[in-house]
């Protein structure tokens, strides 16, 4: 088995996908942005995206770099332990369907902190949205630029900071100029290239094995023992699982940068179709990635994937090689750039619309600024969110942050996802409680995971964690929807328990929404 | 044609509301009991998902893959019942208000 790679040096053939790519996303960029000058094509497309269109940037926005190279890297190293992680990472599309969806789409403009803010007093829901969604995109901005320093240094071999800069400057010409309409087609592209990709790998690795998994599966039996193929350690403690699962399902629910795209379409048909569509592409996606780690484990095998990488992200790329050379890999290292870009893009795109949307045109101009002016907002909250990206990249070079992904959708779920639910359904919910509900929630719930294995024990190194989950959401959420219960009954609101019912002709039946 | 309080009152649109929230509710509990119920049976049994069916092939591999069709099966009973039933009502009620 050669023990030889490519990986970690530029490649003609990486350097020539890479550069294709990076032209066509700039291509695209400048068609979205001679049709970009409206707010609502800055922050919904003018909502003209279908909902297959929409189905495809949802599942390309949520198929990161992490999910495509983390996934394969676990199921190739710690075998079924794998389909059980990538199980979780489904569930929430079907929970976003039944509960959020439609009413979302009819109730707000751009945000989801309209669709909270709709019958509650502006400024105070508006200020503390903001504090759950920025909160939550930081830290998934964060995961992504660190990951994205670490696998375009190990795939290209350009030195870290430069790869997050370049990340930062190329996602921040898409976001600026090209707005909603740019990331939208950019992930549709992304998401094709990603789908054809993983397609093509699982069907070499099957093609290896007389097309029949259960060859597959026997070798993996064969090579590295039947555990691979039962569940191992991932779920020991039911609890723990049960508060991934939690945080993994209706974190998703807490998404901004998700939530966003929902606007994207005329309305709430299509959205709830394009949740049809994106769940079947995902849920593919998530059917044929381990394929894909099994095929990596006995082909490649798992020492020389942790060589290149402990953590074993490089298991997809360098089977990409051992199946189809140097060119296979440069296509697959390509996507996954590409991926960490369009989601990044997503990103900084939700951060600004927090920023611009939510805190300067509704709180600081109380909902009276220019359509130009918002633009313009819109466009200098890009910057300063894009700037933000880079140093936070940069500032977190080196440290472990595998668990910040988890975090965003721990504070998710528990900041962003009990109150947009409950102004959805509950009639007596007031301001106070949901301006108590989201701080509780995001405060808890960073708090928890400081206290927990995963930081106190891995990170800072101590002896034992506080804090025995490594996930919080248990605690956090429900401690977000008690608050919530609590707080809006200690506190009357009769005007906003009055709005509800005229709130219900927009929210099913979409008369009004925009 | 009803004004929109008319509206907010009359029996039809209450079902229409009621009726969306049964559905939403019980495909949730589908959900849950689809994902959660692995999970547990991973915590509680996990010879039961270490079972062969093939030579080496273990039952846990078409179980953990059908958590997912299923999944998507239950968002498309959803999109058919809506787009079908519910779709048609609320298109008729929105031509009732003034």
């Amino acid at each position: 088995m050669p023990a030889q790679t490519t990986l970690g040096s530029p490649t003609v053939s990486a350097i020539a996908f890479f550069l294709v790519i990076v032209a066509l996303t700039l291509a695209i960029t400048y068609w979205a942005a001679k049709r970009t000058r409206s707010t609502k094509e800055f922050y919904a497309a003018g909502r003209s995206v279908s909902a297959f269109q929409n189905g495809l940037a949802l599942a390309g926005d949520y198929m990161s770099a992490a999910s495509f190279l983390g996934i394969a890297g676990l199921v190739a190293l710690s075998g079924y332990d794998g389909m059980i992680y990538a199980t979780g990472w489904l569930v929430g599309w079907p929970a976003l369907m039944f509960l959020i969806a439609e009413p979302l789409r009819n109730l707000g403009k751009y945000t989801f902190a309209d669709v909270v803010a709709f019958r509650l007093k502006q400024t105070p829901v508006r200020i503390s949205s903001a504090i759950g969604g920025i909160l939550t995109v930081l830290l998934y901005t964060i995961a992504q630029m660190v990951g994205a320093g670490n696998l375009i240094k190990l795939m290209f071999g350009i030195p870290y900071e430069a790869a997050v800069m370049i990340v930062g400057a190329v996602m921040l010409a898409y976001v600026l100029f090209g707005g909603m309409i740019a990331t939208t087609w950019v992930q549709i592209v992304k998401a094709v290239l990603l789908l054809v990709g993983v397609t093509i790998l699982t069907l070499m690795v099957l093609s290896q094995f007389g097309w029949n998994p259960g060859n597959l599966y026997s070798a993996v039996a064969t090579e590295l023992g039947q555990e691979a193929l039962e569940p191992g350690g991932l779920v020991s403690n039911p609890l723990d699982a049960i508060s991934l699962g939690l945080a993994l399902m209706f974190g998703l629910l807490g998404l901004p940068h998700i939530l966003m795209r929902f606007y994207t379409v005329p309305d709430a048909r299509a959205a709830r179709k394009s949740v049809l569509y994106a769940t079947g592409f995902i849920g593919y996606f998530y059917i044929i990635i381990p394929i894909v780690g099994f095929g990596a484990a006995v082909l490649v095998g798992r020492e020389v994937i942790t060589g290149i990488d402990k953590g074993g992200n490089m298991a997809a790329p360098l089977l990409a090689e051992w199946l189809g050379g140097t060119f296979f890999l440069g296509f697959i290292a390509a996507v996954a750039f590409a991926t960490i870009l369009a989601v990044v893009a997503g990103l900084t795109l939700a951060g600004a619309s927090a920023l611009s949307h939510d805190i300067y045109v509704s709180v600081v101009k109380r909902g009276h600024a220019t359509e130009r002016e918002q633009v313009r907002v819109a466009r200098a909250a890009t910057v300063v969110f894009g700037i933000l990206a880079v140093l936070l990249g940069v500032l977190f070079k080196g440290q472990n942050v595998a668990f910040m992904v988890g975090l965003a959708f721990a504070v998710a779920c528990s900041a962003n996802f009990p109150a947009l639910l409950l102004s959805i359904v509950w009639r007596r919910f007031t301001t106070a409680g949901a301006v108590a509900s989201i701080l509780t929630g995001a405060f808890l719930s960073v708090l928890l995971i400081i206290l927990s294995p995963t930081v106190w024990v891995d990170v800072l190194g101590n002896e034992t964690a506080p804090f025995p989950l490594k996930n919080p959401a248990i605690v956090s959420m429900t401690a977000s929807f008690l608050v919530a219960f609590v707080v809006s009954l200690l506190s009357a609101e009769p005007a906003a328990a009055a709005k509800f019912e005229d709130e219900k002709l927009r929210t099913y039946l979409g008369i009004g929404a925009e | 044609m009803k004004s929109t309080h008319e509206m907010l009152e009359s029996p039809e649109f209450k079902t229409l509301v009621r009726r969306k929230w049964i559905v939403s509710v019980l495909l949730t509990i589908c959900l849950f009991v689809t994902y959660y119920g692995f999970i547990l049976l991973i915590a509680v049994d996990k010879a039961f998902l270490a079972r062969r069916i093939g030579e080496h092939t273990t039952l846990g591999i078409p179980i953990g893959v059908g958590v997912i069709v299923v999944s998507w099966v239950l968002t498309a009973v959803y999109v058919l019942w809506a787009n079908s039933s519910h779709d048609s009502i609320v298109a008729k009620l929105k031509g009732q208000v003034k």
